[in-house]
């Protein structure tokens, strides 16, 4: 599964020349992005380095303020995260963007809601039964396992909500799942099962882009990791020639021949 | 793949204690429980007159209103908004329904003007609320009841107008004969059928329709309705139309039973109806209540009234009593968010 990435001729999703301003503050400054089909992405970086920026963009729910988005070889424009969706694009937002006091097959399906239609399409009604089953299903391809998928989702725990958030992201023939964080928040013994579903993604033939601060969850489930510093572009490399210490410099801003980090050289 | 699922544990376990165990019983039933005691102690404190046909047709006929500004409420509270504008489009309503008939207006017209009005006023305040960006739905609502009552004072010159025509006054107004009973004529009221007719509708809405679910994702998490696709300010718009509509459904009503309009109609009606959506179990954080709860927390309201009616107590009494209760009900849903994030 690992040569995909060779094969492929060309990147699934592609960010060329990003800009985002908000208001007088300059998130992104020519950062460029490639995603590669089947790959899993690592995007690391500091707090405000515009990691979460860059993927809210990917996903549509910012547009760029210059710079182009390329899908499987197509100049693209995302007005909202439904056009990115309509693309196979799915976003795993850092605060789940799950309903709490709904319950877990009508998350699932929240904006895509199973229908039934009565009186000849003059109503349509929600189908309850059609989404349970379906959301069983879903999850049970998953290996994901809840009491209920009737239960809350604000009576589940942090990993099994993570776990919730990333079904849904994949219930409808997604290509690229971006996660925000996708494991910050969670006990350290629900933090390895995330990754085993992430991993469970890519041999899916997903391509996956991730943001985490945890070298651990990086080095465990990426392909390859990238690095924004203050915005722009700092590195890149495949897992395999870099090393945590290397990654963890590039955070700091410091590459392997500096002695410095960068914000002190700066001065 | 993945080797391990992600496995789940009991939420409610033997050795939570004993409130925890009970919340998701009383969270149910609790509501029934109230209403059956308070009609037990009525009864028992009047024992000829509370359960009378007749009593108890009037309690339905007195809370027909606050049934409908009620329901409209609901909806506007599951998204986490509030209207506080329902009593003075009410009035609005009624005085364009009563104003336009006494100049001639034909019936039929007139019967669907105050649903109309009220609609109108609603989709104001949801444009207000979403494309104005007003900060929080109490400000633009504020400013529709004041707009509101101002209007109709303004067409009626402030005045009351009574009598109104036969088929506008039937929904307010009309029984329909069922038979006899001992001597005693069991005259069913039309609007106690319409109530619940429009519960029903409110019913299938809110639990078996898209846009009712969507209604309650948008009361839970605005965000996650939002990143999911959901037009939320469209969502919104509806929903203040629908409680405009409903504040006019009542509006018809009012004018059907004391066939006249009068602008000073549904002065404080909306605190009524928020109190009576919060004892139903709805929470003013948005995304819960069920509208069984809220058919609930009107018959509450209209029950107190009548039971203290009834036993000769002041007007005033009532007053405290239901400030008591909407602490109460407030009370009970903190205690019951504050078990929603107990891990």
């Amino acid at each position: 599964m690992s040569e995909r990435t060779e094969e492929a001729a060309q990147p699934l999703l592609e960010a060329r020349g990003i800009w985002k301003y908000f208001g007088a503050v300059t998130a992104l400054r020519d950062v460029d992005l490639e995603l590669w089909p089947g790959e899993v992405l690592g995007v690391v970086g500091d707090n405000g380095a515009g990691k979460s920026t860059l993927m809210k963009v990917l996903s549509g729910l910012h547009p760029p303020s210059e710079g182009q988005l390329i899908f499987d070889g197509q100049q693209v424009r995302f007005h909202s995260p439904r056009d990115a969706r309509n693309l196979g694009i799915e976003m795993v937002y850092q605060d789940l963007a799950l309903a709490g006091n709904m319950n877990i097959a009508e998350n699932i399906y929240l904006g895509r809601e199973p229908k039934r239609r009565l009186l000849g399409g003059l109503v349509s009604l929600f189908d309850h039964r059609g989404g349970r089953e379906l959301a069983k299903e879903h999850l049970d391809n998953l290996k994901i396992h809840v009491k209920s998928v009737e239960q809350k989702v604000e009576e589940l725990s942090g990993g099994q909500r993570q776990a919730v958030a990333i079904a849904r992201s994949i219930a409808f023939q997604a290509r690229i799942v971006i996660m925000d964080e996708p494991t910050a928040a969670l006990a350290v013994k629900e933090v390895g099962k995330v990754l085993d579903l992430i991993i469970g993604l890519k041999n899916r033939g997903i391509s996956v882009a991730i943001i985490s601060h945890r070298m651990d969850d990086i080095f465990h489930v990426c392909d390859r990791v990238m690095a924004l510093y203050h915005g722009t572009n700092f590195a890149e490399a495949k897992l395999a020639e870099t090393t945590r210490s290397e990654v963890i410099g590039w955070v700091m801003g410091t590459k392997e021949n500096a002695k410095e980090p960068a914000h002190h050289r700066a001065e | 793949m993945p080797s391990d699922p992600v496995g789940t544990e009991p939420e409610f376990k033997d050795t939570d204690p004993l409130r925890v165990r009970l919340m998701p019983f009383l969270d149910r039933y609790g509501i029934l429980i109230v209403i059956v005691v308070m009609c037990v102690v009525l009864w028992a404190l009047q024992p000829d007159v509370f359960l009378s046909w007749r009593n108890i047709t009037n309690v339905f006929k007195q809370t027909a209103a606050n049934g409908m500004l009620s329901i409209g409420m609901f909806l506007v509270i599951l998204t986490a908004g509030i209207d506080l504008s329902v009593g003075s489009v009410m009035a609005l309503g009624m005085m364009t329904l009563a104003v336009s008939s006494a100049s001639g207006v034909p019936w039929p017209v007139v019967l669907v003007l105050s649903p109309l009005v009220g609609i109108a006023a609603g989709f104001v305040n949801g444009v207000g609320i979403t494309k104005l960006r007003m900060p929080h739905p109490f400000i633009m609502t504020l400013g529709m009841l004041f707009m509101a009552r101002g209007l109709a004072n303004l067409i009626s010159g402030g005045v009351p107008y009574s009598g109104l025509p036969d088929p506008i006054r039937f929904l307010g107004s009309a029984r329909i004969f069922l038979g006899e009973v001992d001597g005693t004529r069991l005259n069913l009221p039309v609007v106690f059928i319409f109530t619940v007719v429009v519960y029903l509708v409110f019913w299938v809405l809110l639990e078996h329709t898209v846009f009712g679910r969507r209604l309650y994702a948008i009361g839970g998490n605005p965000q996650a309705a939002r990143v999911s696709g959901i037009n939320v300010d469209r969502t919104l718009i509806i929903v203040y139309s629908i409680c405009g509509c409903m504040a006019g459904i009542a509006g018809l009503i009012m004018a059907g039973r004391t066939n006249s309009g009068f602008p000073n109609a549904g002065l404080g009606m909306e605190l009524e109806a928020i109190a009576a959506v919060i004892i139903g179990g709805a929470s003013f954080f948005g995304g819960r209540g069920q509208v069984l709860g809220i058919f609930g927390g009107v018959l509450i309201m209209g029950l107190i009234r009548n039971g203290l009616n009834l036993n000769d107590v002041s007007s005033f009494w009532q007053q405290i009593l239901i400030g008591a209760i909407i602490v109460l009900a407030v009370f009970i849903d903190v205690l019951r968010r504050d078990l929603g994030t107990r891990h």
